[in-house]
């Protein structure tokens, strides 16, 4: 299902026809219900909104923007995550404990709020989201590998390495991360499906990605003040954003599970 | 036990702080200021100048910073810019809804949730248990706004039976004993129903996996040995001992009883703090989002404390490997 929106968004060309922000005659055209033609002929699954745009097609371009930043904003927070995390596991002296009250500190502070507070003070835009969803979502990432990284560390693989003479970075990077890697997946899916619905819900509020470029957020926020004559306005994105979390969720269960025999059979 | 709450305390008011400075400095360095949205764009420049002036925010940062640590700590917490009222009144005026509105959805979604989740767990592997995870799966991922929004077309506009906005009717003020409830129930419905539904989708999901996690533990295996039914074994074993994270958990969500479900209220109309928060980030009110901000970290130190005290108290053994 993931791979089937992935690939639609990519493909948002081929399977659309015309610009997602293409305005024609608003009178012949706004409010088409799905599955019928507007005035001019044209025919539409989704219906149109009040611009008289087509909603499949800003759907699939919506995609394009709500997977793109769930995506991007995912890679920041598993990098940083990464980093604190393993520095944290694996460092000497007072970097553990700094990274450690860093990490609870940034844990401690409401997201939401937070997110309210970043997206509102500056001019809302599309990178501006992806950089506050990235920014905010790294805590849990670090707690989990570095509960990891201290596990592993003690394990014979890894004391044979140490005692064979390896840098402790090559030994924390080659043999520690990579057998760290099923958590971080894990919390790597889920986080994508948690950061679009942040994104959706930023974007609804206004202060995230802006009209008239369409993601999924702001597509339900015009789908609003139209529920009454339009109601598959905000209908259609909404439902896309949680058959995709939902992927999102399924994945995230599918590889803990496939990774550790263990946890199936309890 | 007490050293150890002491230094967790001591860590969580650092926290406090911390966040309250940052959020301080992070205002005023963003673009816009409270008196532009307060006079509007006709004003002049002298006139923008004279009111800055009068309410002290031409003076240095890290000035205005302490005279507000100093009168926020004494419990003087100023007055709203925008407003124009004291902004304990503001928040106090906002919370009972608030409290009302997130406090029954939590007491709901966990009852409810705990409910789905034992039965899951009882069943595993079974039609029902099937089915009921793809339920509690989808409300899991399901964006509370948008939930919201099509309760509202469903129940509003189509049905016709239940209002979509605010926390009373236009005539609340004329109604009388049940009828007024009766009012404050049918306003508070809808919002509750999509905050519940939202929750039962984690806590069932969050139940299941725990009671599961125990089911391979020996002394289920013991309970079932003596010959207890299978439906005793679960409710009074497995249940009671899953339950102990459950509470690490409603400590977390303490903070939302302030901070409130803002998106939800946003999409209700509910007069509740989420809604005065944003209003007021965007007003670039800063004595509420201040006061706002430093109660609801406060409240997260309160509630994550609360949790580990809780938890130690109904499983000892915590508390001992932590120490």
């Amino acid at each position: 299902m993931l791979a089937a929106a992935l690939l639609l968004a990519i493909a948002a060309p081929l399977v659309t026809h015309g610009d997602p922000n293409a305005q024609r005659d608003i009178v012949a055209t706004r409010f088409v219900a799905p599955l019928s033609s507007d005035g001019t002929g044209v025919f539409h699954v989704l219906g149109t909104d009040r611009f008289g745009r087509d909603v499949w097609t800003r759907l699939v371009y919506g995609a394009r923007v709500s997977l793109g930043v769930g995506l991007l904003a995912v890679l920041i927070s598993i990098a940083l995550g990464v980093t604190v995390g393993a520095l944290a596991g694996y460092g000497r002296g007072l970097v553990p404990l700094a990274l450690l009250g860093l990490t609870d500190f940034a844990l401690a502070v409401p997201r939401v709020v937070l997110l309210l507070l970043l997206a509102a003070l500056w001019r809302p835009s599309t990178a501006l989201v992806i950089v506050v969803l990235g920014l905010t979502g790294w805590m849990s990432v670090a707690r989990l590998v570095h509960g990891e990284v201290r596990a592993l560390a003690t394990r014979p693989f890894v004391e044979g390495a140490v005692a064979s003479g390896a840098r402790r970075l090559r030994v924390l990077v080659r043999h520690i991360l990579p057998n760290a890697v099923t958590p971080v997946i894990v919390a790597a899916a889920l986080g994508v499906g948690n950061a679009i619905t942040l994104e959706a819900s930023l974007s609804f509020l206004g202060l995230g990605v802006q009209p008239p470029t369409a993601s999924w957020g702001n597509m339900i926020a015009s789908g609003r003040d139209v529920l009454v004559n339009a109601p598959w306005v905000a209908t259609a994105p909404g439902a896309a954003l949680v058959l995709v979390v939902v992927a999102c969720t399924l994945l995230g269960d599918a590889v803990r599970d496939a990774m550790e025999p263990s946890a199936q059979l309890s | 036990m007490l050293t150890r709450f002491a230094a967790r305390a001591l860590a969580g008011f650092g926290v406090v702080a911390g966040v309250v400075t940052l959020t301080f400095f992070a205002l005023r360095f963003a673009p816009g200021d409270p008196v532009e949205h307060l006079l509007g764009s006709a004003a002049t420049a002298e006139q923008l100048a004279v009111q800055r002036h009068v309410l002290g925010l031409d003076r240095p940062v890290p000035v205005q910073y302490t005279a507000w640590v100093s009168r926020f700590v004494r419990g003087d917490w100023g007055i709203s810019i925008a407003k124009g009222r004291p902004v304990r009144t503001v928040l106090g005026d906002a919370w009972p809804a608030t409290v009302r509105l997130v406090g029954l959805s939590l007491l709901l979604s966990y009852l409810l949730g705990i409910a789905v989740g034992a039965i899951q767990a009882h069943r595993q592997g079974s039609r029902t248990d099937t089915a009921l995870s793809v339920i509690t799966v989808t409300l899991f991922a399901v964006p509370g706004f948008w939930l919201g929004l099509m309760l509202v077309m469903l129940f509003t506009y189509w049905a016709r039976v239940l209002p979509a906005f605010g926390a009373a009717g236009l005539d609340a003020d004329y109604l009388t004993g049940l009828g007024r409830i009766v009012d404050g129930l049918r306003h508070m419905a809808l919002p509750l129903a999509t905050l519940t539904l939202i929750g039962i989708g984690g806590s069932a999901r969050f139940i299941r996996g725990a009671m599961l996690d125990l089911s391979s533990q020996p002394f289920v295996t013991t309970a079932h040995a003596k010959g207890l039914s299978p439906w005793r074994v679960t409710w009074r074993h497995t249940l009671r001992n899953a339950l102990t994270p459950v509470v690490t958990l409603l400590g977390l969500s303490l903070p939302t009883l302030f901070s409130g479900a803002i998106l939800v209220e946003a999409v209700f109309a509910w007069p509740g703090v989420g809604r005065v928060l944003v209003e007021a980030v965007q007003a670039r009110d800063y004595p509420v989002v201040m006061a706002a901000t430093a109660v609801s970290a406060g409240l997260v130190v309160v509630g994550n404390l609360l949790a580990d005290v809780l938890a130690a108290w109904l499983d000892p053994r915590l508390g001992m490997r932590n120490a």
